[in-house]
């Protein structure tokens, strides 16, 4: 547990997970934003909150649940 | 006061001075090594490549229920997915589920121990799951009978050494994720209470952990005092990828909905968003204006809009692709503590320190 542990042991944990991540497979920041843009497009008709819904059809609008007494 | 050191105290003392500044020494270089490779591939920002794409127009979001119940400050909630209940807890010791349309109480559930910083409602929405102080995650089923106690059903799963920060169910109701003050998270099986796997690599307090969407595999990414976002893979227990660019704690963490990256909040009143294809920070949603920190943070359906919880007691709305606040809600009256959008993304929900939850949309 990271408070149980000395400022060495801390140090040492810190410096193997460095070694491993100076090594990860990385791609270009371009090409990503690129296919996250596409992503978000592909998505964004469909989004209640930005699109909105039909009032009929979105149950936060309108009146609450509750009877109806005939 | 030092006592006077004998020749071979003082050697030993020598050495293991020489070996915590070397080993800070070499951290260091690796970190500086690591930000090259890392800005070798940052060859344009997240809003010069949205730089075409089509504004948002004016937003009309409105809170269309308050949720009043609690007797003291909401902690957390979690929403069900039948996309209408709601689970919540609070610093009152009770974790209440709702029905959000109709705004009744379905179950209430008092806890020993007060401030209950985490819940989480199972997938198949017959179970909660919530923990504190009592530095313990305990599972209560639901039951359709109003009258039975649920307290008596509670299943304790998880034990910590301090506080449980936050908790998830993974993909069945079977397993637990849960993170804690004392520095790791930690994956349970439910039935057996047993710990399938533990991770370790925060320096301080974890405060905040999401599951990767389904589709993309056996991740999930912490948020901790340590100022790191760190990304887990859960079979093997490895730290695969961390990333220190906020300036303080990190309270919240969300993946994108396509699995590829995450947003995170912080006490330095910024959300960021991270790609994990590019391992680095691609867009930082700040204001001078904004000085509160970020409790609470989570994507819209298609992922072009953050929502963010302030300390403030707002929420401000960002554009996640062009960079910039389209909207601020006002509301409540004190501190937005969490915030999560429905499953199927036509509203989402707050809970702040005013006792009160609200649903927006």
């Amino acid at each position: 547990m990271a408070r149980d542990m000395s400022d060495k042991e801390i140090l040492k944990m810190e410096l193997e997970q460095l070694k491993k991540e100076v090594s990860t497979p990385r791609t270009p920041v371009g090409a990503n934003c690129a296919e996250t843009i596409a992503f978000v497009e592909g998505l964004l008709p469909n989004d209640p909150l930005i699109k909105g819904v039909p009032d009929d059809k979105n149950p936060y609008k309108g009146d609450k649940g509750g009877c109806i007494i005939t | 006061m030092r006592s006077p050191l004998t020749p071979e105290m003082a050697t030993q003392e020598v050495q293991l001075n020489e070996t915590l500044a070397h080993l800070k020494t070499e951290s260091e270089t690796l970190k500086t090594k690591l930000e090259e490779e890392r800005a070798k591939l940052h060859d344009v920002e997240l809003h010069q490549v949205a730089e075409k794409v089509e504004g948002l127009g004016q937003f009309v979001m409105k809170t269309r229920r308050t949720l009043k119940g609690h007797g003291n400050k909401v902690l957390c909630m979690d929403w069900c997915k039948d996309k209408r209940r709601i689970v919540s807890s609070s610093q009152d010791g009770k974790v209440i589920v709702w029905d959000a349309f109709t705004t009744n109480k379905e179950h209430a559930v008092t806890m020993p121990c007060t401030w209950v910083m985490a819940c989480a409602y199972a997938p198949s929405g017959c179970a909660v799951a919530c923990g504190g102080l009592d530095n313990k995650c305990s599972v209560y089923p639901l039951s359709l009978d109003k009258n039975e106690n649920l307290a008596a059903k509670k299943k304790s799963v998880a034990m910590h050494t301090n506080y449980l920060s936050a908790c998830s169910f993974t993909n069945s109701d079977m397993q637990i994720l849960t993170s804690s003050g004392d520095g790791t998270c930690a994956l349970w099986d439910v039935e057996s209470g047993q710990l399938l796997q533990s991770f370790h690599g925060h320096a301080a307090d974890v405060l905040c952990l999401d599951l990767a969407p389904s589709e993309t595999g056996n991740t999930f990414v912490s948020g901790g005092c340590d100022k790191k976002a760190n990304v887990w893979d859960m079979r093997s227990g490895q730290c695969i990828q961390s990333f220190e660019t906020h300036e303080s704690d990190i309270n919240s963490v969300r993946y994108y909905p396509s699995g590829d990256a995450f947003a995170s909040g912080s006490d330095d009143a910024t959300c960021r968003l991270y790609d994990l294809r590019a391992d680095r920070e691609v867009a930082i949603y700040s204001k001078e204006s904004i000085i509160f920190g970020v409790s609470s943070v989570d994507f819209s359906l298609s992922g072009r809009l953050l929502f963010g919880g302030y300390n403030d007691y707002t929420i401000n709305v960002w554009d996640v692709l062009k960079g910039t606040r389209v909207s601020i809600l006002f509301g409540h009256e004190n501190r937005v503590s969490t915030l999560r959008v429905s499953p199927d993304g036509t509203a989402f929900c707050t809970g702040s320190w005013d006792h009160t939850l609200r649903i927006w949309a």
